[in-house]
This record gives C-alpha cells, structure tokens and sequence, in this order.
C-alpha cells in the first residue's frame, strides 16, 4: 500500500490549486431526450407500478424506470448501476430525492428489455433484489433516512437495518399503486433529523431516553462549558466544581465539570453535539419514536406535522419486529379506510385522533400529550365534540389511575 | 476466519427479505476490495470494509453506536464538506481507526453521465472505503471513510479532474438542493436546477467558509407538490407557482370524463376505485370550491384558486399551471432541535424568477445581514424569526405586511406598538395630567 500522490503539494498547498468551482453543471448530463424537451412537457402517465412516461410537445417521450436503492451504496453497486445505463440508456441515469433510481430511454421498445434485466439481478445469498421496480402514485416511495449505526456519532437507533426491515415488511406496497393517496415513510437516527422527517406519512425517529453521563476527568479539557450549558433547551445543564480521584495520580483533585438537572432534560442530546464528554447513548434508554400524518406537499390541504402516535419502541436487533408490526397495523387501518385522495393525517383529521388510535390499535399515554412549550396548547382538545370509541372511559370510576 | 474479517451473525439476517440488502452490499465491496488488493493501490486499508461491517455488528450486539465526535479534519482554506470521524474501538477495528465523511455536491437535479459517475467511483474505490451514499440527506454524494491524508489528495483530483467541488457542511451554507424541474414535469414554475445552480455558485463563499450562526438551507420546489420538501426543511423555500389563471384544455377534460384518459395520470391504477366521477374527485375535493362544471365545459373561478395542485395532479392531460409563472419564498424551516421543528412561512408570495435573478438575492443578502448580526450561536433563521417576531423579519427586509403572511390574525391585542405610529410619542408630562387628574 504505497502512498500516490494526486500531484498535490503538501509544501505548497496553493500551488495549482482550485477552489469555490461549485458542482458540476447539470445541463452536461441530461440524455439528449431531456435536454431537447427541456421545459417542454406536456403531461405524463404512470403505465404501470415504477414506469412513467412523459410526452413532450415535440411528441417526444421519455420512458422512466424508477427502482429502490439503499441509499447507501458501494461503488460496485453505483457501477452496476452504470453498467444498466451503458447497456440501456446510453450512459444517462438519475436519482430522485428519496433515494430512488431512474433508468430513462426515448422510445417504448426499449422498456422491456430493461425492466427484465433490471428484475433478474439479485444478491446472490440472501437473494434481495438490487433494483426493485416502483416507487410511482399511490403506494409508499422509497424510505429516506440518517446514517445512523454506519456512520453517525449521536444516533439512538440504526438507520439502514430499520429501514430495510420496514421495506421488506411493505414490500408489496412500493410495487403497487392500491392505497389511497401517496405514503411517505421517513427515517431520522435522532432529534437532529439531518433527514428532516417531522413532515412525513409515517415518520421513524431515533430518540434517546436516558440524561447524558458526565465524564468529569475529561469535561473540561474537551469542551467549552459556557458552550454546552448554552447548548440546553431546558437550561438543565449548570456549571459544578467537583472533587473526584484522579486516573493518573489516584488523588483527590477538584475539576470543572457541570451539573445536570435530570427531571428537566429533555434527551436531546444537543449538549453532546456541543461536548464530547456528555455521551446519552444506551441500549436501554435507546430506541423509535413513531411518528404519523405528516405531509409536505400543499395539494388539498397545507402541509402538516407528524404527530408522535407511539412515544417507544425498542431497538430489537436486528429486525426490529415490533417497529415493522406497528407501522403495517397503521398502513392497514389506513388503506382500508381512508377515501381516495387521503394522505394518512388527514384521514386521521376527519375521523379524529380519538378514532385513530381505536382503528390503528394504538395505545394512548401521557406521553402523546404536548407538555413542550406553548404550542402544546394549541394540540389540547377545547370544543366537546368527539367521538366514543372502545377506549372512551364512559364513567368516571374508569378514568382513575388503576 | 471465513471470507470476510468479522463474523456477523445479526447482521446477516438482513439479507433476506426482497428489499435490496445494504448488508450484501456492504460484503460485496470487502470482497472486491479482497479480490483488487494486488491490481489496486489502494490508498486506505483493504479490509476497511470488514470493519465497517464488524462495528456496526458490534452496534446489533450492544445496541449503541462506537463512533466519535469528529476532529477538526478539512481541506485548506475551506471549513466545510469534510466531517471528521473516528471509531471509538480502534484496536477492535483499527482500519476504520480514522473514517472520515467528505461531501460532493451533487449536479442538479441529481442526472449523472455514466462517465462521471465512474470517475466519482474509481476515485472513491482508491482514496477512501468505497462505500457511499446516494445521496445524502442534504443532498451531496456523500464519501464514507477515509483517513486525513487522503482529504487533500481527493480534492485536488476533484477540482483538477473531475470539475467537481466539496459540499457544504458545518455553520454555512448547505449545498442546495431542487427538484428535477423543467427538464422532466410538466408541472414546475421555474427552472429549478438552475436557479439552484447559480445561486450555489453565487454564494461559493458562504458555502465552503463558515461565518454563520449556524447552518443555512435552500431548497427549490418547482410546484406546490414539494418534491424536496422545501417549506419542511430549507430556511429559505423556493416554490413555484403562477399568478394567471390555470390552462385548461376542454377536450381533455372530456376525455376524462369518458373514462379515455387515465386519471391521476394512473398513480392510483392498482385498486378498482371505481369510474372517474369529476364532481366527487375534482369539484367536491376542491379546497376553495372554487369549480363547477357548464354543461360539459369545466369551469374555474381562478379568483378563488390557492393552487393547491389537485385538480392538475388528477387531469395532467387537460389541466395545466397558468402561464405566468414565478415562485413563492418562504422562510425559517428547520428540524426540532432546538425549539421544536418549524415549516417554513410565507414572505413574498410571488417573485418572478428571472436572471440575473437579482430580487431574489436581494432577498437572501437582506436576510443574511440579519441572521449574521443578531442569530445567537447555533440559532436558526426559523429560531430568530420567532424570537424577534415576523414583524423584524420584514423591517430587514424593506416589504410590507400583508394578510398573505398569516393564517389568521393575530389571537391577542397584545401589540407592540411603536413611539412614531402614535400621535404625539411616547413622551408625556406628568404634571400637566395631574393638572387634568389629581392623585
């Protein structure tokens, strides 16, 4: 493994060099079909689960392929995907933003042979497809999501594993187009959502449950104090001169360190963004919030938040069982219910929340209840009207805490 | 030992189940680089890819992730798109030791020559793990994994070779992201790709050098429909809209109403939902009533349009945006941390978009000027617009307010009233009411 230079000079770091030259231009890589309607179309159609068609003005048509990917993906894996492309597309592919994909060619006989190739390749010892067709209208799209346990310093579950697991359990559902509106499924590994999912169908976060530890030996030579008490949203964290025993000389010394205030912290973990030495992670504390009826798209209605309808799941490795039987229960209740057009909240919105933990089987607890600031308000219930479901206590001896 | 370093027996079980396996995947790639060892130089260690495996097994084992905080790693003259990483287990997984992130921006709307995309991968497979994201969730290809004294080497084949940049990462601006546009949807207002294409390389500065408060998005929908979910996480959202009246094409609204076109432009095809009923699909599901059908014709009071995109997502052959055609910038998007997760709020609700497209940055620079002068370390756009008030947000930036900006008014009468908007001032005598009001 002998080092090879790029023909950079670390002596000279200046010298050649090139910066602020942005991304590549994208107009350099669209297939001569995209480039020549561009800003041309005129409708499309989806013939069939995971291929559109789009007709252009000129007549043209553009015939699309779209597949799941992981999302994270070796290089083997990309040229594969360069192979097809090769092979069928004149060397042009895209990716959506949801991690799909897409396969383009400019005329309806190449379909075919594409989709059949694309199909017959598969992992060869757990036999997962590689490029599974769909993806397109009505049914559930590719699950964006976070590193998590791949890459990430402050998840609270695994990403990719998750993930997996919910597509393989809702497999059927991104090869067809059979639910009443499109489902956007949504992983984030933890509260810092670098894949902001606090809009989607069915949002899976990670979340943490425990306050952090602190390590008081290192606290101050890893972190700035005024940082990480800043870094609190509940003002938990406190400055603390602490005697503890030294690792290196095994006497007594007194350090900097802080204090927490645990029955205020709210288990972000934004304090460990800030400072190393306040880890959170832990296999008990650790695991999913599940989200739902969330949206971004402002067709009928606005776009909405998810709302936190389990407050805990536990990370069972490595198939998160009862995550993938919960989302499924929630998907059920809501392509047997909800009317045609109806994203999953605002289904949940016309027959009420009352009624949606009843229909989905979902328990309620003091956690669904916004104690967070002032919006928390605004979610309480303050007209009379709602519905009787099996889980309205119709006397009062029924609502005491057994 | 067996084919691979570390054995992965929870790991394993998710290779079975018909969606593609990042476990099979990820054992591909520790097999080719096995396989290449004596054709390629490979710059990072070999097995770097049985380890990646081995310590996210560990992670099944003990539930708890086993990498760092990162170090201060970059590229000279940059703070950005390079994010440090380390494996808190070293000795255990000693070719993963020091595992670093790199960020490329990604052309936009994500369409790739085959040619490009093999120089990225043969780039990757000899400076770094191999292993990638496609794409991350800002939307950069992201590198997984490589040592520091790779960081160098890649950027100078990048910028030298590959005609290709680092992406944002840190307290600046994030490399933005839009929809694919106008160059595949009837349906987007604007050229995405390259408003997002020159306003990334406008603000090359801001990209690659933090000076913010914290971190910046813009996102760039083409229509209401939000395929990047711009109002959900960009701090700026630029989403296209018209300001005319919606096209309609009466023949095809009747070949709808024949059952000749597929409606929904066959997204809801797998189930039997039943004949295409126009009152109940379209006119009934109208959010603002604002259709009714004339004998056969399909009329639209577009007074009344919010252009929520239904009606045009249901009948793509015989309805179309209007022509007139712009965007909407909303502003202050963010995820929870730290005061709860924001949507973006409306500011200008229709801005043409037109190069030199100097309105629009207009728009961010005000912007920015504030956020850089008064954010607190780590604070939002969407944070500092509630804590000075919306009404802060358009001092800085010279517009007026207008009904568009709320959803309703406001609940209290609460309101901070300024010494100039009344008669008189503030400065009064107390005196001179004594003489009109005695103690």
């Amino acid at each position: 493994m002998a080092f090879v230079s790029s023909g950079y000079n670390p002596d000279k770091p200046m010298e050649d060099r090139i910066t602020d030259i942005g991304n590549h231009y994208y107009g350099d890589f669209l297939p001569p079909v995209i480039k020549n309607n561009f800003g041309k179309w005129l409708w499309h159609e989806i013939l069939e689960p995971g291929v559109l068609m789009h007709k252009a003005e000129s007549g043209d048509e553009v015939y699309t392929i779209r597949c799941g990917t992981p999302r994270l993906a070796s290089v083997e894996y990309v040229r594969e995907i360069c192979d097809i492309a090769d092979k069928h597309c004149d060397g042009y592919v895209r990716w959506t933003t949801r991690n799909n994909v897409e396969f383009m060619v400019d005329s309806k006989d190449k379909v075919e042979p594409l989709k059949k190739d694309i199909e017959s390749r598969k992992y060869d010892d757990g036999g997962s497809y590689k490029f599974p067709i769909g993806g397109t209208g009505a049914g559930l799209t590719n699950i964006i999501h976070t590193q998590g346990w791949i890459h990430c310093h402050t998840p609270a579950t695994d990403a990719s594993g998750p993930v997996k697991v919910v597509l393989d359990e809702l497999f059927e559902e991104f090869q067809n187009m059979r639910l009443p509106a499109q489902l956007r499924i949504s992983l984030a590994c933890c509260l810092n959502m670098c894949g902001a999912v606090h809009c989607s169908d069915i949002a899976i976060l990670g979340y943490h449950r425990k306050p952090p530890m602190i390590d008081d030996a290192w606290l101050d030579n890893l972190c700035e104090i005024p940082l990480a008490v800043a870094a609190c949203p509940t003002a938990a964290i406190k400055p603390k001169k602490k005697e503890i025993i030294s690792e290196r000389t095994g006497e007594k010394i007194e350090v900097k360190s802080v204090e927490i205030n645990e029955p205020r912290c709210m288990f972000c973990g934004n304090c460990y963004t800030m400072c190393a030495s306040l880890p959170l992670a832990d296999a008990e504390g650790d695991g999913i919030v599940l989200m739902a009826g969330g949206k971004v798209s402002n067709r009928i209605t606005p776009p909405e938040f998810s709302k936190v309808v389990v407050a805990f799941i536990p990370n069972e490795t490595p198939r998160w069982p009862t995550l993938a039987k919960t989302i499924r229960q929630i998907v059920e209740a809501y392509s047997k219910n909800a009317k045609k057009y109806e994203r999953l909240g605002d289904w949940a919105t016309r027959i009420g929340w009352e009624k949606f933990f009843e229909v989905c089987d979902l328990e309620f607890s003091h956690h669904l209840i916004d104690d967070f600031r002032d919006p928390a308000y605004y979610t309480w219930r303050q007209t009379t009207n709602f519905k009787f479901t099996k889980n309205t206590p119709t006397e009062y001896s029924a609502m005491k805490v057994e | 030992m067996g084919e691979f370093k570390h054995e992965t027996p929870l790991l394993d079980q998710l290779e079975t189940g018909p969606w593609p396996s990042f476990v099979s995947d990820l054992k591909r790639q520790a097999k080719y680089r096995h396989e290449h060892q004596n054709d390629i130089e490979y710059q990072i260690p070999v097995d770097c890819v049985d380890d990646i495996l081995g310590v996210v097994e560990l992670s099944y084992t003990d539930g708890e992730v086993h990498w760092k905080h990162g170090g201060i790693v970059g590229v000279f003259g940059y703070g950005g798109g390079v994010i440090g990483r380390y494996c808190d287990q070293p000795e255990m997984f000693p070719n993963v030791a020091h595992f670093h992130t790199l960020r490329v921006a990604q052309p936009n709307g994500k369409y790739y020559t085959t040619d490009y995309l093999r120089k990225i991968c043969d780039l990757w497979d000899f400076r770094g793990s191999g292993v990638m994201n496609m794409h991350g969730s800002t939307g950069d290809i992201i590198f997984l994994g490589t040592r520091t004294e790779q960081l160098e080497e890649i950027f100078y084949e990048m910028t030298h070779n590959l005609n290709q940049d680092l992406g944002g990462s840190g307290s600046n601006l994030r490399t933005p992201s839009c929809c694919l546009g106008e160059s595949r949807c009837e349906w987007s207002c604007f050229n995405t790709q390259e408003l997002c294409y020159q306003l990334t390389h406008e603000y090359q500065d801001e990209l690659h050098r933090p000076a913010f408060p914290y971190k910046f998005k813009f996102k760039f929908d083409g229509c209401p429909n939000g395929c990047v979910a711009a109002i959900a996480r960009a701090d700026l959202s630029f989403v296209g809209t018209w300001r005319d009246e919606i096209q309609i094409d009466q023949e095809a609204v009747k070949a709808y109403i024949g059952g000749e076109f597929p409606p929904n432009g066959g997204a809801h095809a797998g189930r039997d939902w039943g004949p295409f009923d126009i009152q109940a699909e379209v006119i009934d599901r109208c959010p603002t009533g604002c259709m009714w059908m004339e004998g056969d014709k399909l009329k639209i009071n577009d007074e009344h349009c919010n252009r929520c995109m239904h009606c045009i997502n249901v009948m793509p052959r015989a309805l179309k945006p209007g022509k007139d055609k712009g965007c909407s910038i909303l502003a202050g998007a963010k995820a929870p941390i730290l005061d709860g997760a924001q949507m973006s709020s409306m500011l200008i609700p229709f801005i043409k978009v037109e190069e030199p497209y100097d309105e629009i940055k207009e728009v961010i620079e005000n912007i920015w000027d504030w956020w850089m002068e008064e954010g607190k370390n780590r604070e939002r756009l969407g944070e500092l617009m509630k804590r000075q008030g919306f009404q802060k947000l358009l001092d800085v930036t010279g517009l007026k307010a207008i009904p568009h900006h709320v959803q309703e008014p406001r609940h209290n009468p609460y309101i901070f009233w300024r010494e100039e908007e009344v008669p008189g001032g503030f400065d009064r005598d107390i005196n001179e009411y004594r003489k009109r009001h005695k103690r």
